[in-house]
C-alpha cells in the first residue's frame, strides 16, 4: 500500500515495528514503531508518558516526510 | 544406522500455547516433536528424528529480532543437530519472518542444512528466498498435509548431502541458483508448445521468468509542513466501533473510509480494531496507539501541520493478498489526490 500510494506522487512515511518487512515491500521512509499490537503506544506507561512517546514517533514521521531521501531510509527514533 | 538429529522451530499457535494473546511469549524448548513435528516425524520414519522443538511467540521474535535470534540459536546449538526445520509458516507474516531469520542464522552460524516452508506472498519469502531453501506452500494451515511430505523429502536430501533438483522438481521457491536437469522433451519442442499456447491465447509458463524489481522512487519531501495536508492510512484495521463495513479480520476483501472531522481523540468507546492477526486488546483500549489521530489533531491546532485530512482509510493487513492491497491503495490514492492531500502517514501492526 505504501508503494502504491507513493507511486501516484504522494510521499508516504511507514510507521511499523517489523522494519525488515517494510524494507522488503519497498517503503522509502520508515519509522520503527514500539510493538506490533500497539505501534504508537505503550500500554505499560502512564497516559501522559504514553502520549509523549506517541508525539515523539509522530515528530519523527513528520521529520521523515520533510527529509529528501534518494533511497529507502530508516529514521530511528 | 543412527538417525539424523533434527531441531524444529514453530510458533506459539502450532505449539498449542495459544493464539494472538500468547504471541508475546519468549522462546522455549521442548524435547521431542510437537504440533506439525509429529507429521514430520512420521515422514522421516527411521531416517531422522526431531530431538527438540522450539516454540516461540511471533510477536516476541519480531519485536526482539536480535535477542530472539541469539536465544533460539543457542537452544539449537545445545542439541548439535544435523538439520534444522522451521514452520511451515504459510501466509503468516511474522511467523514467516521468524522462520527465515532463524534458518538463515542457523545455516550461517552452525553450518548445518536448514529448511522452511511458506506461501509465496509471505514477506519472509521475499526476504530469505536467496539465503534459505523455502518450500512453496498453500496460504493457510489447510495446506499442511501437502506441505509436510514435500518438506520432509527435501529435508532428508539436504541432510544426506544429496543433489537438490530444480525448484519445479523439488517444490521450493526459486532461490536464484540455477540447477540443471534433463527434461523428457527437448528445448525446441517445449518452445513450440509454449508458442502454440501463446497463439491460442492459453496460459503458459515461461521457463525463464524475468526478475521483477518493483521499486518506487521516493517522492520529494514536504517543504513546508505547516501548510501540508496530512492523511492517515493504516493496515492495522482501526474502524469505528461496531466495524460498520464489516472488514474481515483476515484476508480483508475491502477497506473503509472514515470521517474524523472534529474527532480529537479515539477512545475505547468509539473505535476498535478489526485486525485478527495480533492481540487486539491494546488497539481496542485506545486506537490512537495504531493511528495517532490525537497527536496529529493537536499538531493541526498548534499549526505544526497545515491540516489533518478529514478522512482516514483502513484495512486489515492480515494474510491479505498483495493484489488486494494494491487495489485498495490505488483507490485510496485517487481519493487522496481529490482532496489535495500532500503526504501520508501509513501505520502497520
Amino acid at each position: 500500500m505504501v508503494k502504491e500510494i507513493e507511486r501516484t506522487g504522494i510521499p508516504v512515511v511507514h510507521i511499523c515495528t517489523v522494519t525488515p518487512i517494510s524494507m522488503t515491500v519497498g517503503a522509502n521512509r520508515i519509522v520503527p514503531a514500539i510493538a506490533i499490537p500497539h505501534p504508537l503506544g505503550n500500554p505499560e506507561l502512564p497516559f501522559d508518558d504514553e502520549y509523549a512517546l506517541r508525539r515523539k514517533l509522530v515528530d519523527k514521521a513528520l521529520e521523515a516526510l520533510s527529509t529528501e531521501v534518494d533511497d529507502q531510509t530508516i529514521f530511528e527514533v | 544406522m543412527s538417525k539424523f538429529k533434527v531441531v524444529h522451530y514453530i510458533n506459539q499457535f502450532f505449539g498449542q500455547v495459544g493464539g494472538e494473546e500468547m504471541a508475546h511469549i519468549p522462546a522455549e524448548k521442548r524435547m521431542g516433536p510437537a504440533g506439525p513435528g509429529l507429521a514430520f516425524s512420521k515422514q522421516f520414519g527411521d531416517e531422522a528424528e526431531i530431538v527438540a522443538t522450539i516454540v516461540c511467540g511471533d510477536s516476541w521474535f519480531n519485536e526482539n529480532l536480535e535477542l530472539a535470534t541469539k536465544t533460539v540459536l543457542d537452544m539449537v546449538k545445545e542439541e548439535s543437530p544435523d538439520l534444522f526445520i522451521a514452520g511451515p509458516a504459510f501466509n503468516a507474516g511474522r511467523y514467516g519472518v521468524a522462520c527465515g531469520t532463524i534458518c538463515d542464522a542457523v545455516k550461517k552460524e552452525l553450518g548445518i542444512p536448514v529448511l522452511t516452508g511458506m506461501y509465496i506472498e509471505n514477506p519472509g519469502a521475499d526476504m530469505f528466498r536467496t539465503e534459505v531453501l523455502i518450500v512453496s506452500t498453500a496460504n493457510s494451515a489447510a495446506g499442511m498435509r501437502k506441505a509436510v511430505p514435500v518438506m520432509a523429502k527435501l529435508a532428508l536430501k539436504l541432510v544426506k548431502g544429496e543433489r537438490i533438483g530444480a525448484s519445479v522438481e523439488e517444490g521450493y521457491i526459486p532461490d536464484g541458483v540455477r540447477r540443471n536437469f534433463f527434461d523428457k522433451k527437448r528445448g525446441s519442442t517445449r518452445a513450440l508448445e509454449m508458442l502454440l499456447k501463446k497463439i491460442a491465447g492459453k496460459p503458459f509458463e515461461t521457463e525463464y521468468p524475468m526478475p521483477t524489481f518493483d521499486r518506487v522512487p521516493p517522492m520529494p519531501a514536504i517543504v513546508d509542513m505547516t501548510k501540508a495536508n496530512i492523511a492517515i492510512v493504516t493496515s492495522g484495521g482501526i474502524v469505528p466501533k461496531g466495524n460498520p463495513d464489516r472488514i474481515e479480520s483476515s484476508s480483508a476483501s475491502k477497506y473503509g473510509s472514515y470521517n474524523i472531522e472534529g474527532v480529537d481523540d479515539l477512545t475505547g468507546e468509539t473505535y476498535e480494531t478489526a485486525h485478527g492477526g495480533h492481540d487486539p486488546v491494546y488497539a481496542n483500549e485506545d486506537a490512537d496507539r495504531v493511528i495517532p489521530v490525537d497527536v496529529l489533531r493537536q499538531y493541526e491546532k498548534e499549526g505544526k501541520i497545515g491540516k489533518l485530512h478529514d478522512w482516514y482509510y483502513s484495512t486489515v493487513g492480515n494474510g491479505t493478498a498483495v493484489a488486494s492491497a494494491k487495489k485498495y491503495a490505488a483507490e485510496i490514492a485517487e481519493k487522496l489526490h481529490n482532496y489535495d492531500v500532500d503526504a501520508v502517514v501509513l501505520t502497520s501492526t
